[in-house]
């Protein structure tokens, strides 16, 4: 199916490309360290690629810069994704990868602000994003920067009651540079997000707590450039994007399957996963 | 014996104008700002107050955002609500070491008509037990007054105690504070009173009572709880060799837990805590009745030193 985008089809070829690498990378490293949460990092593949790769202003050699955008993985467990995403665009050397969770390593096992570059806010437990992309927001209005927030949240995470604190906070503000997107894949520790807690009407939940709701295919590279590009440009409401998504997507026999929440990956799982990953690229 | 002032009010104006000087300064508040007395910054720094409403845990974090974002956020509730943001405060605040400044108001009993929901006895214990936590028990007005620049200019996330109750006015103007440095209140060899807060008044009183009786007790004020001053405490064992400690809290994990941390591995001398009984509390008129009625009277203090020298 050809998508119509204004967006350039090298752009989204690279985005794209980057998507599969890093879920390469995930699966490299979700193997290598007997651990980790590869289904919930392998589902926002895109977004991080569109993210890192294009949208956010940042830059690697100043990564104290004022003005810089502030990315905050609220859903730290995926910080495989993270890592990589940072490692790639030279936050970190590639072959630190391998220490993830290894004693002494400055990449633990959900994101540290005080170990890792270019990791701004220390996660794991869930619930924080948005708050703490408030007072982000509000710093930046009070100092007269323009950066704007991201926040990456799970979609289970929408469950924790904090979470509707920081968003009735954010809209009572209007802070337009407070970006969240669910990496909605439906699925969390126990089963699915529909039989463990639903979230539904999740658009009209944003929507009555004030929020601009955008709703989109998290897999599709010109679908998230655009919605990033929408909610950049929004004014007097934060903006929510809620992106579609697949747990594990990309390999087939972890899709969709809260087994693969958080889960190691043996040998012959690693090589399957990888013909599968690379027959992409 | 001691003239009395308003400790809340004291604190509220000295935030306010220290807000006027340090542009860096922003408040918080969960909804109990005229309660706390926040109400003075918000007047005198309008751009720089934040009421986020009934959300503790979110207050927190919001604080946390704006620490990131090169401030010090003061975040203000009853000390009791802020067990509700206890993960938000172990998480986003002492473990990512956020500049965050946690303002406990209402603390120990000092709430007293509100009651058991409304009384923190266990705040200490929880905050001291988070490491990169500083932990501050002012214990008058003057102290809460000299404290508010010191923890704006510490870097690192501290939590600080303020009585809603009227506190007995002990120190004046002059008064000498640093950030971990307990105070040698009065001399004596006989045993050492350790205490702060309300307590410190009372224990006192205590070794007035003790002088009538031919005992000299050596009275600590121990206004910051953690990081705790072992070279003060283990001199105060070395050289009294019987300690009691006094505190508006429970015996379980506070003031007195860390002192008899302190010394237990180093000098082992007896040590009587004065504190709440591991029990809840209840409503009273007033925070004297309360705290004599809960284990905290001058008398107390008074066995306690004598139990102690007893025990040497």
């Amino acid at each position: 199916m050809v998508i119509k985008t204004k967006y350039p089809p090298e752009l989204i070829k690279k985005l794209e490309d980057m998507a599969r690498q890093l879920r390469i990378d995930v699966v490299e490293m979700t193997h290598c360290r007997g651990q980790g949460h590869p289904g919930g990092s392998l589902s926002p593949a895109e977004i991080m690629s569109v993210l890192f790769f294009h949208h956010l202003r940042l830059d690697p050699k100043k990564p104290q810069w004022e003005n810089r955008d502030r990315f905050i993985l609220s859903k730290g467990h995926a910080c495989a994704i993270l890592y990589a995403a940072l490692a790639r665009i030279g936050f970190m050397p590639f072959e630190d990868l391998k220490t993830w969770g290894c004693i002494g390593s400055y990449l633990q096992g959900h994101p540290d602000r005080r170990k890792t570059p270019g990791v701004e806010m220390t996660t794991g437990c869930l619930g924080h994003g948005i708050n703490i992309g408030a007072g982000l927001c509000l710093s930046a209005q009070l100092k007269g920067l323009d950066y704007r927030t991201y926040v990456l949240l799970g979609d289970g995470e929408l469950q924790t009651g904090i979470l509707w604190e920081g968003a009735m906070l954010t809209a009572k503000y209007k802070l337009s540079r407070l970006i969240a997107i669910v990496d909605c894949n439906g699925v969390q520790l126990d089963g699915t997000t529909e039989e463990i807690m639903s979230l539904e009407p999740l658009k009209s939940k944003w929507e009555s707590f004030g929020w601009a709701v955008l709703d989109i295919n998290g897999h599709s590279v010109p679908e998230l450039l655009e919605a990033l590009d929408k909610a950049r440009a929004s004014s007097g409401k934060p903006t929510v994007i809620i992106a579609h998504t697949v747990k594990g997507k990309g390999v087939s026999f972890m899709e969709g399957k809260a087994a693969w929440h958080g889960r190691a990956i043996n040998d012959e799982e690693y090589q399957q996963a990888m013909e599968e990953l690379k027959e992409n690229v | 014996m001691f003239d009395l002032d308003n400790t809340r009010q004291i604190f509220g104006e000295t935030l306010a104008e220290y807000g006027v000087k340090n542009k860096k300064i922003v408040v918080l508040a969960a909804d109990v700002s005229s309660s706390v007395m926040t109400t003075f910054f918000a007047k005198k720094n309008p751009e720089r107050f934040f009421n986020v409403g009934i959300a503790e845990a979110g207050m927190i974090d919001t604080a946390v955002g704006f620490a990131l974002g090169g401030f010090i956020p003061f975040t203000n509730t009853f000390a009791a609500l802020f067990l509700r943001a206890t993960e938000q405060i172990r998480t986003c605040v002492a473990y990512a070491n956020t500049n965050v400044k946690i303002v406990g108001s209402f603390a120990g009993l000092s709430d007293a008509k509100d009651g058991a929901t409304h009384h923190s006895i266990m705040d200490i214990a929880i905050m001291r037990a988070m490491p990169n936590m500083t932990v501050i028990v002012p214990s008058d007005s003057i102290e809460v007054k000299k404290m508010i620049p010191l923890i704006a200019e510490h870097e690192g996330p501290v939590y600080i105690r303020i009585s809603r109750a009227e506190m007995p006015i002990i120190f004046d103007e002059n008064h000498k504070m640093e950030i971990g440095k307990g105070v040698v209140m009065r001399d004596g060899n006989d045993v050492t009173i350790i205490a702060n807060g309300h307590l410190l008044s009372r224990s006192l009183e205590a070794a007035d009572q003790l002088n009538s009786r031919g005992i000299k007790a050596r009275v600590v004020n121990l206004h910051t709880v953690k990081p705790v001053d072992k070279p003060l405490l283990m001199k105060c064992a070395r050289e009294t060799g019987a300690v009691v400690t006094a505190e508006e809290h429970s015996i379980i994990g506070g003031l007195g837990s860390a002192v008899a941390e302190t010394l237990v591995g180093e000098i082992p001398v007896p040590i009587k805590m004065v504190g709440v009984a591991d029990t809840f509390t209840e409503s009273a008129k007033d925070l004297d009745p309360l705290l004599d009625k809960y284990g905290m009277s001058v008398e107390d203090i008074v066995r306690a030193a004598q139990q102690a020298m007893k025990q040497k």
